[in-house]
């Protein structure tokens, strides 16, 4: 059929079919690269605007941002990493691998998938474009809480309320397509409970999405009618609650935390079974402690908003329902633990940074679960000692969890394995870098420095120096990061069809690089894995 | 620059050896003690479950450590078979309950203690506003605005900074000693955030909504924090300073804020009777715009953008005069242009009016004096 189609459609020019190839194709795994580049785009944008903050933090005192345009590059920074490099980047992954691992011929939604990818350009084009407007982009967070966003919000908001509309019915399509791909197309004879651990995470994900981004939305449009109709939904004045803005933001806000992380358990627990060359350890409450972390996460948002005079009451069950979550998110750090006892571990790049992933988020869990015990958090909340937090599991989480993957799969989508001394060499100079820029934060929080301030008092000045060294240094290893990738695409050894001698799975029965179409035949399940890997894959003595 | 680079040099090397380049001779790495009974109780939760996560940490590290030296391939070629055990997953389920309500039941008690703000023997209403806040003694009936102090060259780094540098408030918030002193805390504006580190209080300023916290200091001292809610642009220049001396120095403390307010409603008549020359007022007017409108309309009068218009050859200032006093003691609704009537004088309102009409060349040579803005209020 479609060579058919080939036959008959006159050639274009190249420039032409170029963009023809890539505006209109339907192919998984198109889309995802398309939303993988876009992603490492976007963390150049936003990484660049961390440097500025981080420059501008080296020092006591005012030297290269004025507190108007430092309140803008830290809104910028959050926003953009948060949908516009963590979120497209997982939904790269789920679509180049979510059809491979449950051998699938396609996503089963394919032109909703184009759709779902091509409003995120136009999105986020919108919200750069706020940069450069009258008025300055949006300058009131991440967070964007009322009424600094509504009355007192630039007019650039309404850029940015658009735009965050465009990014939740991608989000909201994209979801829709994983959930009906994983439900419909997978192979015979795989049952739900047979599923890879990362289509698993996705799939939760995916629900996690489609619950909470119409509330996201919702509090936009609110946010909009208040600037403009007349409402009074988050303005005392008018009958209404500034608070209640931030219960419906952080309904939307807590989930959406789980969804930048969840993707990130699933790759860690593909990755680390390939590499212990061992089943992963306890699969079934690896999924059931996903479920847990996934339905707790609707009964915590309180815990963001202790300081804004909640009633003891409130207060408990917040503090009770936040600490509960440490048990599922413990039990999964244990079973990757006793997937590595007795394996027979390997520590290729993949592995490296998944190991930095679980130890790196668990410090962020251990100083989640401080921040859930609310005597305490009076004194933490909205201090570095939070960044530190956020930045622990974000970081090392969701941007390690998704270079692992890249690392992992990259032989995969290319053909070629990447370099291995430089996939070290990236690994250890960032964990070093993220050590060195976030562990200090946690002193300067404690010290009593507070988030979101573009100057600071004297006490602080040392650990914003280690910590502005350290970013610097985490900036560069991304243009390392991105010459192994450009590297890699452009040749290097050839990989095998299973890559990695321990992989296990359906995406290692395709040929590397995967050919466009792949799965046209419903495979056999469970596969049976080749046990030649061929020369130039690292099977290394560590 | 080279101070920049020197800057750098040192605090590469206090870093690398941990010391400290600044007045202080040790690198606090701990949550601070903190001066009330409940900062010490707090700072001990924060002990327990930095320890017990400290501890889980070491053991499950250590675990992994251990099985990446001694199951690595080249150590152990075979990997073993098994993948699952309903029993471990009990255990390592149970135990961290059993850990977590450890640390739930000190965390719940002293949050009981923290939300009982009953029995207070003073209260003070704080009215956050951008970027400053305002003290109301409920009792005693007196209240007052507390600025940042640190001067423009400071923070411009055209001066060397101050050992309290933006921790440093013209008129800090005074409490007497072993008094339970009630906080009612507010916001005129936009969401703020009282925080005292070493009370141990931080509660947000609303707008619309009061929220309550308490304290008790038993020592006497000058105690530092600032705004910790993003409020806007000036959101790091909004510090809280409290001053607290012991009871009987308190008493004569408010007993000349009375005096003083009598005082000064006393010079505010003699002010309006008095017709005051261009110089006086545009010598006061520049020390007022300086001291409160710079900070947006900067001290050029040229503003920054839309978001804070141009005074220099403006519309308002250079336009009629009623429209322009109406801006300045009213300001303008849903900006961050906020009514100066209730914090400034007569005679400083005059001042700054005349001075914003004649200086950088807005040419209007209006005079306005005191008693013309007493009849405005």
């Amino acid at each position: 059929m479609v060579a058919h189609a080939e036959d008959v459609v006159p050639p274009r020019p190249a420039l032409l079919a170029f963009a023809a190839r890539w505006l209109l194709t339907t192919n998984h795994k198109e889309i995802g690269t398309l939303y993988l580049w876009l992603s490492f785009t976007l963390f150049f944008i936003a990484g660049a605007m961390a440097m500025v903050i981080r420059l501008e933090l080296f020092q006591p005192g005012i030297q290269f941002a004025q507190p108007l345009f430092y309140n803008q590059m830290l809104t910028m920074h959050g926003l953009l990493m948060v949908f516009g490099v963590v979120m497209p980047g997982f939904v790269g992954l789920a679509n180049w691998q979510i059809p491979l691992m449950i051998g699938a011929p396609d996503m089963a939604l394919p032109r909703l998938n184009n759709f779902s990818f091509w409003i995120l350009p136009f999105a986020f084009t919108l919200l750069i474009s706020s940069l450069f407007m009258e008025g300055g982009a949006p300058n009131f967070g991440w967070t964007f809480y009322a009424p600094l966003s509504t009355t007192y919000g630039p007019p650039s908001t309404d850029f940015f309320i658009l735009g965050v509309h465009m990014m939740g019915i991608s989000s909201v399509l994209g979801a829709i397509n994983i959930i009906v791909t994983i439900f419909n197309l997978r192979a015979p004879g795989m049952t739900l409970m047979q599923m890879p651990l990362f289509v698993w995470t996705w799939l939760i994900t995916a629900f996690l999405l489609i619950m909470v981004m119409p509330v996201l939305a919702g509090v936009v449009t609110m946010m909009l009618t208040d600037r403009h109709f007349g409402t009074s939904f988050f303005s005392a004045a008018g009958g209404g609650d500034p608070v209640m803005f931030q219960h419906i933001f952080w309904f939307f806000g807590h989930p959406e935390v789980y969804i930048l992380i969840l993707p990130g358990f699933g790759i860690a627990s593909q990755i680390i079974p390939t590499f212990a060359r061992k089943k992963l350890f306890g699969y079934n409450s690896m999924v059931y402690a996903t479920v847990a972390i996934a339905v707790l996460s609707f009964v915590v948002w309180g815990h963001h908003m202790f300081t804004t005079g909640m009633p003891l009451f409130g207060e408990l069950f917040f503090m009770y329902a936040t600490m509960l979550i440490a048990v599922p998110t413990g039990v999964k750090v244990f079973n990757w633990v006793a997937t590595m006892w007795r394996g027979s571990m390997t520590f290729e790049t993949p592995m490296l940074f998944a190991i930095g992933f679980v130890i790196l988020f668990t410090i962020g869990g251990f100083s989640g679960l401080m921040l859930a015990l609310v005597p305490a958090d009076f004194q933490y909340h909205d201090t570095f000692f939070v960044v530190a937090h956020f930045h622990y599991v974000l970081y090392p989480g969701a941007i390690f969890g998704t270079m692992a993957a890249v690392y992992y799969w990259l032989p995969k989508w290319t053909g070629h394995m990447y370099d291995e001394r430089l996939g070290k060499l990236h690994f250890w100079v960032a964990v070093v870098a993220v050590n060195l820029t976030f562990f200090p934060m946690h002193f300067s929080g404690l010290a009593g420095m507070p988030r979101r301030v573009v100057d600071y008092s004297l006490q602080f000045a040392d650990f914003n120096m280690v910590s502005s060294i350290g970013a610097g240094l985490l900036g560069l290893t991304q243009v390392l990061f991105l010459y192994i990738v450009i590297k890699t695409i452009r040749g290097g050894p050839k990989a095998s069809a299973r890559v990695w001698d321990g992989a296990e799975g359906l995406e290692w029965t395709v040929p590397s690089p995967a050919p466009l179409h792949t799965f046209e035949t419903p495979p056999q399940f469970p596969p049976v894995m080749d046990r030649d890997v061929d020369e130039g894959t690292p099977i290394r003595n560590e | 620059m080279t101070s920049f680079a020197g800057r750098l040099k040192c605090g590469l090397m206090t870093s690398v050896l941990w010391g400290f380049s600044h007045p202080a001779a040790a690198v606090v790495l701990d949550l601070r003690e903190g001066v009330t009974d409940m900062s010490r109780r707090i700072q001990e939760l924060h002990h327990l479950s930095l320890w017990i996560c400290v501890v889980m940490g070491v053991v499950v590290f250590g675990a992994m450590f251990y099985s990446m030296f001694a199951h690595r391939r080249s150590r152990h070629p075979q990997p073993a078979n098994f993948h699952e055990s309903t029993l471990v997953e009990v255990v390592w389920t149970v135990i961290p309950v059993l850990i977590l309500v450890f640390m739930a039941i000190p965390a719940t008690t002293a949050l009981m203690d923290i939300e009982d703000n009953s029995d207070a023997d003073l209260t003070v209403l704080i009215t956050a506003s951008q970027w400053k806040w305002h003290y109301q003694y409920l009792e005693a009936d007196i209240g007052f605005y507390s600025n940042l102090t640190t001067p423009d060259e400071q923070i411009n780094n055209l001066a060397p900074k101050g050992e309290h540098y933006l921790l440093e408030a013209d008129n800090p918030l005074v409490l007497p000693t072993h008094k339970k002193v009630r906080f009612l805390v507010t916001s005129n504006d936009v969401i703020h955030s009282w925080w005292v580190p070493d009370f141990a209080v931080k509660q947000d300023a609303i707008p619309g909504f009061i929220n309550e916290a308490w304290t008790r200091v038993n020592e006497p001292g000058l105690y530092r924090g600032q705004c910790t809610e993003l409020c806007g642009k000036d959101h790091a220049y909004m510090p809280v300073v409290v001053h607290v001396i012991p009871e009987a120095e308190f008493n004569q403390w408010i007993d000349d804020q009375r005096l003083a307010r009598e005082l000064a409603s006393g010079e505010a008549v003699a002010d309006r009777a008095k017709t005051w020359s261009i110089a006086e007022l545009m010598t006061i007017g520049e020390q007022v715009f300086l001291g409160h409108c710079a900070t947006c309309h900067e001290p050029t009068g040229l503003g920054q953008g839309s978001t804070y218009p141009a005074l220099a050859g403006g519309v308002i200032p250079t336009g009629p005069l009623t429209a322009h006093i109406d801006r300045v003691m009213n300001g303008k609704a849903d900006t961050e242009m906020q009514a100066w009537a209730p914090q400034l004088s007569d005679r400083e309102l005059a001042a700054v009016i005349t001075y914003e009409r004649n200086a950088w060349g807005n040419a209007t040579a209006d005079v306005i004096q005191p008693r013309a803005i007493y009849a405005a209020r």
